[in-house]
């Protein structure tokens, strides 16, 4: 008996009795129907929650200069002045992982003036345009500042709500004049309030502007905090190296210092920030740009990092095993709901087995061969659980998109799932058909014939 | 007489049943022969081992020991698988209570055997077939008709047209007119009359000596012996 003969002779049984037919594979349509609802919905929510983690910075480091051990106290990061313009750059021409990097420069307790108000924001960093694109942040009002204006030193910021409240009130600041200190900014844009962090911190009290300005124009001119290194046009040798206080090098003669070639100008940066395309490329970039910033700093094997790295991926990872957690939990509940679906299945093939036993027999008699008759049970069982699986994939995806439509839950289809729950469904079938379809297979023609 | 050819040979056939520790023989050594073309009714009370040769040669059942050859073929101890072939292609069988499926049409029961004959065939040749062997017990107007459409007789007929679906050279009659009444029994074994006279060899097991007259020899069987296997 060929394949094509099998299925239909299965069909030709299975529509003797429609009704029960339909009623066993309930068991399998519910089963079903409950694994593609809660992939569905499981899948909408690690989505959902890893654009919001992503949204948060899931996907981006940050790069920190050293930190320096004087007299046996360790100073801190950023007490070592490591990293450079052109580390920034490199990070963003060499390493395949790294989709945008910008410099910053801190420099934090300034005060901001315009007319007669006054504020000292939190923080205020110079910045490269991608920085924006880096931390997901958006201008509300005006536009962020160009590539030109960093490399022209210009002397435009973008501001964050908190400052645009405090210090403009209701006016709107775009193209006015703040001053930090004696440097006048003129405002371009407004910062798309993002609220305070998880430490509670207000992000959007906040100046950004183009780091080449706040490097030469605020922080270069005068100590800043621990944190926020300084650069120094040095005509010196001894002035190399900023607080040394002890002369490293005989000072040169008078008459040298007046022809002496400039020394070009020493600019550090405090720290680079970085995204990757893919919070699982953080890890990649990570390495790329240790290898990269080693062979930049010239540092030998057995020395240790004069930068560190930090990101955010061990959150992403918690809270994706979180949804995780959940989603498995609950595809165990509707596994379980399959294996009782099965049992169901395996129960009424049994009695179905019993009431046709006159018609195996007769089917023996006529020239079936033990294995055609287990071959049609199987496949009967396996037809059950797969129309039941089909019904039930059907269900389970309108199931979650009402779920989607009243209660707002994001889903997310997943082809995967489908293909599972098909193959869970035949496998099914075969497990729960097997005992009934050898069951009927070894049953003697003669007893099955004179079977009332 | 000039024998055609011999269909079944029996060679010294026994049949023992083991209940438990108890060893029960039924058939305690039956040699028979039986030629193509011949109507053969088999006879005997109940208990008599009838129904366990009749088994044995429908292939439905092993002997314990001896030879079975059908058209020569040793079929005693043949594979299951060569066995139901043999079932399939050589041999029909007719039941007391006609064993049709239920709500099946008639002639999806008639073509039933044909989806377990090797090779396979079209389902446009299986129906022409079918069609044909409806045809021949003269129900083709009934070919979509479910059992529960159709009367005892009509029903035996469908069971028929199914042994005859194969054209196989053999057809086994396990008392067919035990749940009929006397109109439909002789429309019945006028079938079998018929289909003998086509050259179909037909062994009939019956209580009923009325019955048994249909036959051009009766065998009759007793405490697992043949005691008479005579001509009329």
């Amino acid at each position: 008996m060929n394949f094509f003969n099998t299925i239909i002779t299965a069909l030709k049984a299975l529509k003797r009795n429609p009704t029960r037919a339909l009623l066993t594979t309930l068991g399998i349509v519910i089963g079903i129907a409950a694994v593609i609802t809660m992939m569905e919905i499981g899948n909408g929510s690690k989505t959902s929650v890893r654009t919001t983690i992503e949204k948060m910075g899931a996907n981006t480091g940050l790069i920190l200069p050293g930190w320096l051990r004087r007299g046996g106290v360790a100073m801190g990061y950023g007490s070592r002045v490591s990293l450079t313009p052109a580390d920034a750059d490199a990070v963003g021409r060499e390493c395949p992982s790294v989709l945008h990097y910008s410099p910053v420069v801190r420099a934090s307790t300034q005060q901001l003036i315009f007319g007669n108000s006054n504020w000292v924001p939190q923080q205020i960093y110079g910045v490269a345009p991608e920085y924006l694109l880096i931390r997901n942040w958006r201008i509300a009002e005006g536009r962020t500042f160009t590539r030109d204006e960093v490399e022209s030193n210009a002397r435009v910021c973008v501001i964050g709500a908190t400052v645009v409240r405090e210090l403009f009130g209701n006016v709107s600041p775009i193209d006015c004049e703040l001053r930090i200190r004696d440097v006048s900014f003129r405002v371009v844009g407004v910062l798309h309030p993002k609220g305070s962090n998880m430490m509670g911190m207000d992000e959007d009290d906040v100046l950004l502007a183009p780091w080449t300005t706040i490097r030469m124009r605020i922080t270069g001119r005068k100590t800043g905090t621990a944190s926020s290194t300084k650069s120094t046009p040095a005509s010196k040798p001894s002035e190399l190296y900023a607080a040394t206080g002890v002369a490293l090098f005989p000072e040169p003669e008078a008459s040298l210092t007046t022809d002496k070639l400039l020394i070009p100008k020493f600019t550090y940066i405090d720290q680079i920030v970085f995204s990757a395309s893919t919070p699982a490329k953080v890890k990649q970039a990570e390495k790329e740009i240790t290898a990269l910033l080693r062979e930049r700093h010239r540092l030998r094997p057995m020395e240790d990092d004069d930068f560190r790295i930090r990101n955010s991926s061990d959150f992403m990872s918690m809270l994706n095993s979180t949804t995780l957690l959940m989603t498995n939990l609950l595809l165990g509940v509707a596994l379980l709901s399959l294996i009782v679906g099965g049992v169901g299945i395996m129960n009424i093939m049994l009695v179905s087995v019993t009431e046709r036993t006159r018609e195996i027999g007769l089917r023996m008699a006529v020239g079936a061969r033990s294995s055609d008759i287990l071959k049609q049970f199987l496949v009967e069982s396996i037809i059950l659980c797969l129309v039941g699986g089909i019904i039930g994939i059907l269900t389970g995806h309108g199931a979650a998109l009402l779920v989607n439509y009243y209660l707002k839950w994001p889903i997310e289809s997943s082809p995967g799932a489908v293909i599972a729950a098909v193959g869970v469904s035949v496998f099914v079938g075969v497990v729960f058909g097997f005992y009934p379809a050898w069951k009927a297979s070894k049953l003697d023609p003669i007893d099955a014939l004179r079977y009332e | 007489m000039i024998k055609v050819s011999k269909l079944i040979e029996l060679k010294d056939i026994t049949k023992t049943y083991f209940l438990e520790e108890l060893s029960v023989p039924v058939l305690k050594g039956i040699s028979l022969e039986i030629e193509q073309g011949d109507y053969v009714a088999l006879m005997g009370a109940s208990g008599s081992g009838k129904s366990t040769l009749m088994n044995i040669l429908g292939c439905l059942d092993r002997p314990t020991s001896g030879e079975y050859l059908l058209e020569g073929e040793e079929l005693g101890r043949a594979s299951g698988d060569r066995r139901a072939m043999i079932r399939n292609r050589k041999i029909g069988f007719v039941f007391q209570s006609f064993n049709l499926l239920p709500r099946t049409s008639a002639i999806e029961n008639v073509i039933m055997p044909l989806a377990y004959t090797a090779g396979g065939l079209s389902a446009a040749e299986r129906r022409r077939r079918g069609m044909a062997a409806l045809e021949q017990v003269g129900l083709t107007e009934r070919a979509f008709h479910h059992p529960s459409q159709l009367s005892g007789g009509q029903q035996q007929r469908v069971a028929i047209a199914r042994a005859l679906v194969n054209r196989p050279p053999l057809i086994f009659a396990d008392e067919p007119t035990g749940n009929l009444d006397s109109k439909t029994s002789i429309e019945v074994m006028e079938m079998f009359d018929s289909l003998n006279a086509e050259g179909i060899t037909i062994i009939l097991v019956t209580h009923s000596d009325e019955i048994a007259n249909y036959a051009k020899r009766v065998i009759r069987v007793s405490d697992g012996l043949v005691v008479d296997g005579g001509f009329k």
